[in-house]
């Protein structure tokens, strides 16, 4: 009798399972087309840029970071949701509380289900987000890439937040004018094979080869390993070393903090200058005790908020992301497109006494 | 009480005068999947209904796909809870095999077809390995898989360091995402209910399967019955680590992406699937179509609640929730059923 009544249990619990599937399959056979044309509409058939076409009110972005609740995307967002304001769209941000890929495909996909117009996303991974990413685009939305990229074939617009040019450059005309323009300097890294950080250092070297700088001699360059412990006591042999060194530029958040606070308990507070690029909640404090002058990052927020005009000039049909195409990024001003769609943000932000309040992350 | 069989249905309670009635009772209250599949009906229901983009078959897709690898490693993993085990390292094991099958790729020159044969094969290697440690050392499966989960996890960062493997070819990365033709649903989800039905038939009709839920009421009673205890878990644990191979090169393929922390964290939803089909986590008790209905349900949820817009967090909130509940629920109802019983053991007595 038991197995009679097990039977019969089974029997329908297997029923059910079976005509759920049959229903999820029906549901497909009509609806799979339709599914998704509401967004875009026109907007997809442009084939040619307008540059002199209006932005749109209206729009549906989403920001989707590579987490949740990491501070470093929630200004980046909110700089995102101040443009989104400004063109009187929809903003929305979601995303994982992990960093991982595939949980970001699962919000790609929820996005593109919800007919977004414009996904702005960070990737934790240049391939794996790719096949969600086509799909939303084939849907009509467009994909801006910013912080991290993704394959270029994979989206329209990467906003770069800076160029290795850039950061030399502006690494470089810091210590310069910390220093007085003359005397030796140490450059303390992260890793000796860091590709970034050696790129940066290689067109640092170039930099300081200009007449403006030929007072400047290079001494050396250190490495700290992104470690907190490594960079502290590279900063200690470095100073050993050199007795005659001015100057130290570390290019590495974890370095320039760890320099920061060697210096500011020793009897270099002030006279070895530092700079780098950190984050201004790091650096407070030695920008305050007047250990760092100056130091610099690119702002977040500025790379939010470019990021979403730059969607939402794609989505009005200003730009297709072809090299050249020129569109306004309100208060930040004009940006033109480069090869393969990437548009740089612009030379990082300077942070000093007088500024670094007004910056949170 | 928790020790109980869903389906080894006592003999004293047919014994009994007024069985009838207490059956019925007992169909009711104690078919957990049967309430399972009920409330993934009115899920899918209230979801299609009120969630704007949820009935669509773009949708259906994208939560078919979420929900393949955690169906694949959630069958194995009933049959091992059953016994009264557990396996804790089968995300880092579909980690592992999708960085082997990378590294593979990347530097052996061997066909893609070969290697997926050797991931799957590796993927049966590391299982084996939590098999020997359980059952030939005799140590509880809990510590020597989570041993084995830091272990797997920390050597898919040895073979691809913290690089990522993403030239697959295009038609094999296209494949697996592939519908059936005409509908909505993904060709992957055909292996996936071929392998459920192996699972179920075995675990529900055939004896070796009875003797998993006999290993999970009591390894010595189930011992003496002349059940090869050891023996099997072994192989359970073998057929976990194939199963995970298989995933992994479903995951890699998928996100056409080998890297170190494919299906990090995976572990603890499918043991919340499994539990919440109610499954005992003390073993010996659970169903199958259970099992499936509770994947089901979790990636409904899931699905139409980020639809929805509810944040992560909150969505991490419902899962744990699901979690206690499928744990305590099953548990409060098998005492309120022991109560019921003794009540109309006592009546006769008294009148």
């Amino acid at each position: 009798m038991s197995a009679y009544r097990r039977g019969l249990r089974v029997g329908a619990t297997s029923l059910t399972l079976a005509a759920l599937l049959l229903s999820a399959a029906a549901c497909g056979g009509t609806t799979r087309d339709n599914s998704g044309n509401d967004a875009g509409g026109g907007t997809q058939a442009s084939g040619g840029a307008n540059p002199d076409a209006a932005i749109k009110e209206g729009l549906k972005i989403a920001f989707l970071p590579k987490q949740l609740n990491n501070p470093y995307f929630t200004v980046s967002d909110n700089g995102g949701k101040d443009a989104v304001t400004e063109i009187k769209g929809e903003f929305k941000e979601v995303g994982p509380s992990e960093a991982s890929a595939s949980s970001q495909v699962s919000y790609i996909n929820t996005l593109s289900q919800q007919g977004m117009d414009v996904i702005v996303t960070s990737a934790n991974d240049p391939n794996a987000i790719c096949g969600a990413l086509n799909q939303a685009k084939a849907a009509g939305a467009k994909i801006v890439t910013f912080d991290s990229d993704t394959k270029p074939e994979c989206r329209q617009i990467f906003v770069n937040q800076v160029t290795a040019e850039g950061i030399a450059e502006n690494q470089v005309k810091l210590i310069s004018q910390q220093i007085g323009g003359e005397g030796e300097i140490a450059i303390l890294s992260a890793t000796a094979n860091a590709t970034n950080q050696n790129a940066w250092i290689a067109l640092m070297k170039d930099e300081l080869k200009k007449p403006e700088y030929s007072k400047i001699k290079l001494v050396t360059v250190a490495y700290g390993n992104d470690d907190d412990q490594k960079s502290f006591q590279e900063t200690q042999g470095l100073l050993q070393s050199y007795p005659n060194l001015k100057g130290i530029i570390s290019p590495t958040t974890v370095g320039v903090a760890a320099a920061g606070r060697y210096l500011s308990g020793s009897q270099y507070k002030g006279k070895v200058k530092l700079t780098g690029l950190g984050t201004p909640n790091q650096m407070r404090q030695y920008v305050k005790d007047g250990t760092v002058d100056a130091f610099a990052l690119w702002s977040p927020a500025d790379l939010g908020y470019l990021a979403a005009y730059a969607g939402a000039a794609l989505a009005s049909g200003q730009i297709t992301g072809a090299e050249g195409d020129k569109f306004k990024a309100g208060k930040l001003g004009e940006f033109t497109v480069g090869k393969d769609g990437v548009v740089v943000l612009g030379p990082p932000t300077v942070f000093d006494k007088n500024n670094i309040d007004q910056f949170q992350f | 009480m928790a020790h109980d069989s869903l389906y080894a249905a006592p003999p004293a309670v047919e014994a009994e005068p007024g069985a009838g009635r207490l059956a019925t009772l007992r169909g009711l209250l104690g078919s957990w999947d049967a309430v399972i599949v009920g409330a993934l009906v009115v899920a899918v229901l209230v979801a299609g209904l009120t969630v704007e983009n949820f009935a669509t078959g773009r949708n259906a897709q994208f939560l078919l796909l979420d929900l393949v690898p955690l169906a694949l490693i959630a069958l194995p993993m009933t049959l091992i809870v059953i016994t009264g085990e557990i396996d804790l390292s089968v995300a880092s094991m579909v980690g592992l095999c999708s960085t082997l099958m990378g590294q593979l790729w990347l530097s052996s020159g061997l066909s893609l077809e070969l290697i997926c044969v050797l991931v799957v094969l590796l993927g049966a290697v590391l299982g084996a390995v939590n098999g020997l440690f359980v059952t030939g050392f005799g140590l509880p499966s809990l510590a020597v898989t989570i041993g084995t989960l830091a272990l797997y996890r920390g050597l898919s960062f040895v073979v691809l360091g913290d690089q990522a493997v993403a030239d697959f070819p295009a038609d094999w990365t296209a494949a697996v995402v592939r519908n059936i033709p005409g509908t909505s649903i993904p060709v992957v989800v055909v292996p996936l209910l071929l392998l459920a039905l192996v699972f179920g038939v075995v675990l529900h009709a055939t004896p070796a399967g009875r003797a998993l839920y006999a290993m999970g009421n009591n390894d010595q009673a189930a011992t003496f019955t002349g059940v090869s205890v050891a023996r099997t878990k072994f192989w359970l644990f073998v057929v976990s680590g194939a199963v995970c191979g298989l995933v992994g090169i479903f995951w890699t393929l998928r996100y056409a992406s080998a890297r170190g922390d494919n299906a990090t964290g995976l572990e603890l939803t499918v043991v919340t699937a499994v539990l919440l089909g109610g499954v005992s986590i003390f073993g010996g008790r659970g169903a199958l179509l259970g099992v499936l209905a509770g994947v089901l349900l979790l990636g409904v949820l899931r699905n139409a609640l980020q639809l929805a817009d509810v944040d992560a967090n909150a969505l991490t909130i419902v899962t744990g929730t699901l979690l206690i509940a499928s744990v305590v629920l099953p548990n409060a109802v098998a005492d309120i059923r022991a109560r019921l019983h003794r009540r109309r053991q006592r009546r006769p007595v008294a009148s």
